[in-house]
């Protein structure tokens, strides 16, 4: 499982990497448009080959990685920040109706899948890149509160909890000081697994049209745009898919790798 | 029994209330109403007044969603803004589309991952379980129309084996099977990967138990103990699991459905969007998310099913 976290880690970091340095630095030029340069296949001048608009295919994948990686990043940041907060406070009055609220309110929530919420913003508010950041976002609200929950409930049973309480420590403190350190390492891990979800996500909204706008080059745009053209020119449709699943698979890879390392019994399981 | 099952239903109908007041109150939102889009910005004032008294739109919000509610209750979904046909008829129809796909899908998953979970925990640590947890590994992160997009060009434009795309309808129900085929098969792989390594790691949990030792010892062979003995015990994660993957499926489909040009409530959705027509919108959502609830529902009472202990719960 080793070899898991070290490739993981690889892909994830050159996906990283390349969203970073497309701030600063792409090997051509997207906003030109040469169309006499259309479609051609990969060479020494574009790795990658060009788009149906002349565009270098390579420079489009590693602006989109910048895209694709802040929307899900930011969307993870939403599921964390309200998700996480939410669970603790389920945990610390488990049983009462704030605990039972916290988990019907989850259950509702996830009875909206991202997209079917992404749907209704864009229908109310037209569409926009910040549509799938809030649309995942919300959907990673339940996972993080549910997780979150349920691997703080048998930490409130422990007895360094219970010393917490004689030495006078309110709800709240504890869940910060001893419960939430204590739950971390889960909580890096299924960060780690809804980042990952939300680039698959990102990408099918972009795909629809429910995500970010032209001219924001997206990984799953550049697949919808390359859908008619396919037939005659298949890099086109096959280097953004390439980036979607290497991302992913490095991610998930990562995820599972974390998962292993941070719990040995794991280990004799697998 | 009873006292679970009526509980069940008790907390699908709250749901049900609060999710759909959700989408009433969230389209809402929309800055003007159909009274307003259906007479044009030339309207008067006083016509516009006379038409939204009419349609009940002078009224506050909670009777609305009341009268709202209770017409769908009756099957009255209201009349589109674009093509002035009751909106229940084109989800009807769509659904005849939609439907079958997700449950090919739903049901090609199962098909794959039951075999595939088995064979990988029957195979645990050797090369043969390595091998099936890499591919399905690669099967999580593939995004389904993209792997859509690469059926077409395999199957249909290289072999030219299935369509590309479209759908005849049911009257040919072989030609309509046959281009649901490559459709429902991209939505299924991804999720059968997901499903077979649960199986594979459920089953795999349950071999260390007491049960499984015994088979064991009076002689049954790793495949029989997983067969006849574990893999009831580990079908409790994969109900949760597909349970959740119907709702995957469900917007899967409405992605799916733009990659090969199917007539289903996905497709319908976004030109519903493009049209501004809301109460189509808000409409195929309730139905997509009734959807899921009620499989919901049903995931519960088949966990009942399985596990007879959770019935006194």
């Amino acid at each position: 499982m080793r070899i898991g976290l070290i490739l993981g880690g690889a892909l994830a970091g050159l996906a990283l990497a390349s969203a970073a340095l497309s701030a600063f630095w792409t090997p051509h030029d997207v906003s030109q448009l040469a169309i006499a340069q259309k479609l051609l296949p990969p060479s020494a001048a574009h790795w990658f080959g060009t788009d149906h608009l002349g565009r270098d295919i390579l420079s489009m994948a590693m602006l989109g990685a910048r895209t694709s990686l802040a929307v899900a990043l930011v969307a993870v940041g939403i599921g964390m920040g309200l998700g996480v907060p939410l669970g603790l406070l389920a945990a610390a009055r488990r049983g009462t109706w704030a605990d039972e609220a916290v988990m019907r309110g989850n259950d509702l929530v996830f009875a909206f899948p991202s997209l079917v919420i992404a749907i209704l913003i864009t229908a109310v508010f037209g569409p926009s890149a910040v549509n799938a950041i809030v649309a995942i976002g919300i959907f990673n609200i339940p996972v993080f509160a549910r997780v979150t929950r349920g691997a703080a409930l048998p930490i409130w049973t422990l007895d360094y909890i219970r010393a917490a309480r004689v030495a006078g420590k309110g709800a709240a403190l504890i869940s910060l000081q001893h419960v939430l350190p204590n739950v971390a390492s889960l909580l890096i891990v299924q960060a780690t697994i809804q980042f990952s979800l939300g680039i698959l996500a990102e990408a099918g909204l972009s795909y629809v049209g429910l995500g970010a706008q032209p001219p924001v080059p997206s990984w799953g745009r550049m697949l919808a745009e390359a859908q008619t053209m396919a037939v005659l020119a298949p890099h086109v449709a096959v280097i953004p898919g390439l980036c979607i699943v290497l991302t992913v698979l490095g991610l998930n890879l990562l995820g599972d790798g974390l998962r292993d390392a941070s719990d040995p019994r794991l280990r004799v399981l697998r | 029994m009873l006292r679970y099952l009526s509980r069940r239903m008790i907390v699908m109908g709250l749901s049900l209330l609060a999710a759909s007041a959700l989408i009433f109150s969230v389209t809402e939102l929309v800055p003007g109403d159909p009274a307003s889009f259906m007479l044009g910005t030339g309207a008067q004032p006083e016509t516009l007044a006379a038409l939204r008294q009419q349609m009940g739109l002078d009224q506050p919000l909670p009777l609305r969603y009341a009268a709202w509610a209770g017409a769908i209750l009756q099957g009255d979904f209201g009349t589109s803004f674009t093509y002035r046909t009751p909106v229940a008829g084109m989800i009807l129809e769509r659904l005849q589309v939609s439907l079958p796909l997700a449950v090919m899908a739903l049901a090609l998953a199962v098909a794959v991952a039951l075999p595939v979970g088995l064979y990988a925990a029957a195979r645990r640590g050797r090369a043969g379980d390595g091998l099936v947890m890499a591919a399905t590994q690669l099967g999580i992160a593939l995004p389904n129309f993209w792997f859509a997009m690469l059926l077409v060009l395999v199957f249909a434009v290289k072999l030219r084996w299935l369509p590309a795309g479209g759908f005849p309808g049911w009257s040919d129900p072989a030609a309509a099977l046959g281009s649901l085929i490559l459709p429902s098969l991209a939505l299924a792989l991804p999720q059968a990967a997901i499903l077979a390594r649960v199986l594979r790691s459920a089953l795999v949990e349950t071999q260390g138990q007491d049960y499984i030792r015994t088979a064991r010892a009076k002689g049954l062979t790793t495949g029989q103990t997983l067969r006849r003995h574990a893999l009831r015990n580990a079908l409790i994660p994969v109900l949760t699991i597909l349970g959740m993957q119907f709702s995957f499926l469900l917007a899967g489909a409405i992605i799916i459905e733009n990659v090969f040009y199917l007539p289903g409530l996905g497709r319908m959705i976004f030109q519903a969007i493009t049209q501004r027509d809301l109460i189509v919108v808000q409409s195929a959502v309730l139905v997509l998310v009734a959807a899921v609830i009620a499989v919901t529902f049903l995931v519960d009472l088949a966990y009942a099913a399985v596990d007879p202990r959770l019935r006194r719960a």
